[in-house]
């Protein structure tokens, strides 16, 4: 009997959901993805800021650093959005053979992000690019920003990208033999954003692809757990922090948690290069479609 | 160090706080972001700006609630800034610091208070909300009245050109150009 009882569920599973239903488990999920990485922060990036407190002689930088952990605490007790830039939203989705790649799911996804800001609430931050007009509801004309790959289940990974390190992103496209000058690169972005993109940050470095795919790949590193970091990865990050920008641009060791790096092959006659920002708040989270 | 308990409306006794002196700031505040400010340029200011302080930020507001208040990037006003200082003033209030031109204007009028970026849920645990100009502007946009309860902040930028952001800069710089001499 008890086996029969897992096993139906399990076979429930597995049917190819009516359109109606995998709507409506999309938006779910999209929903619920952005609840969790809006209200509380990855493990692994609080534990970095745990470690940095710890690091740092300044008072001011330990104050800030302080308020950081105090806020990510209250924001997780009360269920509320950690910071009121509660971003764009930037979906990456998982897609199985068996659910059908259509404009009606990339449509559910847009349906999640507009109940979330309802619900959570999210600040309506989508507007036209010109007329800045709010869509009042965080969707539009490209909004969701959605990245598509296949998978072996149905996932939804939400990346809320707020505006202020956002906007301290640059891209390059170096020569193949400026191997020595990403380094600089990296750390001259830092140096120009100071305290703008509310640091301490991590940075997604994107080397190789093209134009716009390097971007897309500085981005994509951002997902990455930060509680590792290659050598090449580590060394960029000691770089950057030897520049004391510090906490809010204030002084101090934290400029940057960490850096991420992800590469794809790109032609003979180029090297682009692209640090994608991020604040200390780096919201992400995943959540599986189940219906 | 001890902060330093500040009410507003702001008087004289901004003047004598150096950059890096912690502050705990009470009373209303305004909030004000890009399209604010140039609105006030073209109407006028909506609120008696002798000792006020107007605070970067767009916040979330659910109903009569103030939900997440943290503050947005200062330099995107550095050009829009000096009417208000010139109107009575007294502090600005934001994130990252601001330029040259704001630094100058802020000496024998004001300062600068930076609070911590993206920590919207603390602050907005120290805040009531009273009312609202141009609410048609939206949420992030519109200026907010909020009343303060002891606002965690820093002197960022004070009232005789200590700049916090500025000295940071000038040393991150220096790393900088003596690590890549190219």
């Amino acid at each position: 009997m008890e086996i029969i009882i897992e096993f139906i569920p399990s076979v429930l599973m597995m049917l190819p959901p009516s359109g109606e239903e995998l709507f409506a488990a999309v938006s779910k999920a999209t929903c619920l993805a952005l609840r969790e990485a809006e209200t509380r922060l990855p493990s692994d990036v609080i534990a970095a800021l745990q470690r940095a407190v710890a690091n740092e002689t300044s008072e001011i930088a330990r104050e800030e650093l302080g308020r950081i952990l105090e806020n990510i605490a209250l924001a997780g007790r009360l269920e509320v959005p950690i910071c009121q830039d509660t971003g764009v939203p930037v979906v990456y989705l998982t897609v199985p053979p068996g659910i059908p790649l259509t404009d009606g799911l990339l449509e559910a996804v847009a349906d999640g992000v507009r109940k979330a800001t309802c619900e959570i609430p999210l600040r309506p931050n989508v507007v036209h690019p010109l007329e800045r007009t709010n869509t009042g509801d965080n969707t539009g004309p490209g909004m969701p920003e959605i990245h598509i790959r296949p998978g072996n289940c149905l996932k939804i990974t939400v990346l809320p990208k707020g505006a202020g390190a956002e906007n301290m992103s640059r891209l390059a496209m170096l020569l193949p033999t400026q191997k020595d000058q990403i380094e600089r690169f990296v750390t001259e972005t830092v140096l120009v954003a100071g305290g703008k993109p509310c640091p301490p940050v991590i940075l997604g470095v994107g080397i190789g692809g093209t134009f716009d795919g390097v971007a897309a790949l500085a981005k994509e590193a951002l997902l990455e757990p930060i509680d590792h970091m290659d050598p090449f990865e580590k060394e960029l990050c000691d770089a950057v922090n030897a520049l004391g920008v510090g906490p809010m641009g204030l002084g101090g060791k934290t400029t940057a948690l960490a850096v991420k790096v992800k590469t794809a092959s790109c032609h003979t006659a180029s090297m682009p290069v692209a640090v994608n920002v991020q604040c200390w708040a780096a919201r992400r989270a995943t959540q599986e479609v189940v219906w | 160090m001890n902060p330093v308990y500040l009410e507003t409306p702001l008087s004289d006794e901004v003047l004598n706080l150096r950059a890096g002196d912690q502050v705990l700031l009470s009373g209303t505040i305004y909030t004000a972001r890009d399209e604010a400010h140039m609105k006030m340029m073209k109407d006028g200011i909506p609120f008696d700006p002798v000792g006020a302080a107007v605070y970067h930020c767009g916040p979330v507001i659910s109903g009569s609630r103030i939900l997440a208040a943290g503050p947005t990037t200062s330099a995107r006003l550095n050009r829009l800034t000096g009417f208000l200082l010139d109107a009575g003033v007294r502090a600005l209030i934001g994130k990252g610091g601001m330029g040259s031109e704001v630094v100058d204007h802020l000496r024998g009028r004001g300062i600068y208070l930076a609070a911590t970026g993206g920590c919207a849920v603390l602050a907005a645990s120290r805040m009531i909300l009273q009312g609202v100009f141009y609410e048609d502007l939206g949420m992030a946009e519109a200026i907010w009245i909020i009343k303060a309860d002891r606002l965690p902040l820093v002197v960022g930028i004070d009232s005789e050109g200590g700049d916090l952001f500025g000295a940071v800069e000038r040393e991150a710089k220096l790393q900088f150009y003596s690590r890549y001499t190219t």
